[in-house]
């Protein structure tokens, strides 16, 4: 019980970190208001061109839009989260001094990028979702067993935001520079998470394999989910097991990694 | 005579800074080239969002791929060569936040070109390259009826392009030295903007195509002349003349936002710890 409070305070620390910066996420919160006024108005023109792409109405591309914005910042779709610090300590060795901590090294970076998350979801996503809720047609659920799996999806997004994350980071070990690595973050997230265009209006074969990699369970899950397009506990499902895998895969890659620190802590 | 010869010295002095920050990144010339290259494939994920959604629809707001490929190029390529002189205007605030922005105060050249010129990437070039090919290839796909005014308003609404986003550059600059945090603030237009200019303004509500052709002009970037060259009308009504006017919408907003810099930096208070 007393490594649950560990990683509690760690979590704690993290949020209190993000929420130190007032200015920053007002901006953050205004930004991501533009773009997604931007994005809704090109999304009535597609819809208007073609209806039910993707099996979503106008309300829905709508909701899916807003959805986005509220979700950019918390699962850190294009980079920016706990892997930023992760890499950054890796390069200058500071690494060693966490590895020393008696604290599981996976589970202490997952703790503080879900404080920094659940800061960045009250912070800064929720005010631009209202915002949309208040000015244009979305379609939201009225009972709170959707709502309630939609939490449940969004903490498993997390997850999986932070796994795939943390296994970018950990390749620094042997490139010695995240430069490359996090524009290929970048360029994956935006791309595969669903931000330029729901997945489910992906055409054909691309669109089949778009729609089971691991980033599909960060907006587009979370989305279907709250709009009961989808079977909850499937997509509940879809996402533990990615989850499973990629932190699994961290676990491997991290012990091969820790094993390199030696050499390059000399 | 004293206005232009601190606008020489400006340039000199960014011509330096800048050359400085080309030897550095030079120095490593395979890092270098990869992150030209990953710059090109990062700008180039908006047009391949906009492939997607004609590999879904024939039109959109009414006109056609070729046409918002004419839009997207010259949004792009004006704002990755404003991109490229002032982008680094954003680590303002950071300089500001650690007190190394007092330094640039105390040297003997003008602050404007010296925060422009900070840490100068030539991996921006991606961004300019990107936009030019999607314009190159819209130019030749287009439907027009090419005539010689037309065919001279192409590389006019470039320079002049480059020049209002250079100017809301330089704007945010001003205001950042006032708000220090929110360099966001300052994505949401510039980023925003070359964003929002990339599909056509039938897209959006007309209060948001007025707002964005009279209070902040960026439609002059490509809309209106765009609107006149393709031969669409635009949303709202506007004299004919227009068309032609992005070069004084230039002009007009760069004195803007030259004389927001000066009040800006007039109004600096140091950190003075």
């Amino acid at each position: 019980m007393g490594s649950g409070r560990l990683y509690a305070a760690v979590a704690a620390g993290s949020f209190r970190r993000y929420a130190t910066y007032r200015a920053a996420t007002m901006a953050g919160v205004f930004t991501n208001t533009v773009f997604g006024l931007i994005l809704v108005y090109t999304y009535l023109a597609l819809w208007d061109e073609k209806p039910h792409l993707g099996g979503y109405d106008q309300a829905q591309a709508v909701t899916y839009v807003w959805l986005g914005q509220c979700l950019y910042a918390t699962l850190a779709i294009q980079g920016g989260g706990a892997e930023k610090d992760l890499m950054e300590r890796i390069r200058t060795g500071e690494i060693a001094v966490d590895l020393y901590r008696p604290a599981d090294l996976q589970l202490w970076w997952l703790a503080g990028d879900v404080g920094r998350a659940l800061f960045q979801m009250l912070g800064r996503g929720v005010i631009p979702f209202a915002f949309g809720a208040v000015f244009f047609p979305m379609a939201l659920p009225t009972s709170v067993v959707p709502w309630a799996a939609f939490v449940v999806t969004l903490l498993l997004a997390t997850v999986v935001s932070f796994a795939i994350r943390y296994l970018a980071a950990l390749s620094v070990f042997w490139l010695m520079d995240g430069m490359g690595v996090n524009q290929v973050l970048m360029i994956t997230g935006i791309f595969f998470s669903g931000m330029v265009l729901p997945l489910n209006a992906f055409p054909g074969v691309f669109g089949d394999i778009v729609r089971v990699l691991p980033w599909a369970a960060q907006i587009q899950m979370p989305a279907d989910v709250l709009m009961g397009e989808t079977d909850p506990l499937g997509a509940f499902v879809f996402q533990a097991a990615w989850a499973v895998a990629l932190l699994a895969a961290g676990r491997l890659l991290q012990s091969a990694a820790t094993r390199r620190v030696v050499v390059q802590g000399g | 005579m004293g206005e232009r010869s601190v606008l020489l010295e400006g340039l000199r002095a960014y011509r330096l800074i800048a050359g400085m920050w080309v030897r550095s990144s030079m120095t490593y010339r395979t890092s270098f080239v990869v992150t030209v290259f990953g710059n090109l494939m990062v700008t180039g994920l908006d047009f391949v969002g906009i492939l997607l959604m004609f590999s879904q629809v024939d039109s959109l707001g009414g006109w056609s791929l070729p046409e918002i490929a004419f839009l997207y190029g010259l949004s792009v390529t004006a704002f990755g060569i404003a991109d490229l002189v002032l982008g680094s205007m954003d680590v303002l605030g950071a300089r500001m936040r650690d007190g190394s922005f007092d330094i640039l105060l105390v040297r003997p050249a003008p602050v404007l070109a010296q925060v422009g010129a900070d840490r100068f990437a030539l991996r921006r070039l991606g961004r300019i390259t990107q936009g030019a090919v999607v314009l190159g290839w819209a130019l030749v796909s287009v439907d027009v009826d090419w005539s010689a005014p037309k065919a001279l308003l192409v590389p006019v609404m470039v320079v002049s392009g480059a020049a209002i986003f250079s100017a809301v550059f330089v704007a945010g600059a001003a205001f950042q030295i006032f708000a220090q945090d929110a360099a966001e603030v300052q994505n949401a237009f510039t980023y925003g903007g070359t964003t929002l200019l990339q599909y056509p303004p039938t897209v959006f509500g007309k209060d948001l195509v007025r707002g964005v052709t009279f209070m902040l002009p960026l439609a002059f970037v490509n809309w209106v002349p765009a609107a006149y060259v393709l031969g669409r009308p635009y949303p709202i009504e506007l004299p004919r003349w227009t068309a032609f006017a992005s070069p004084l919408v230039a002009v007009a907003c760069c004195a803007l936002a030259g004389m927001a810099w000066r009040v800006g930096l007039r109004s600096y208070r140091s950190t003075g710890s």
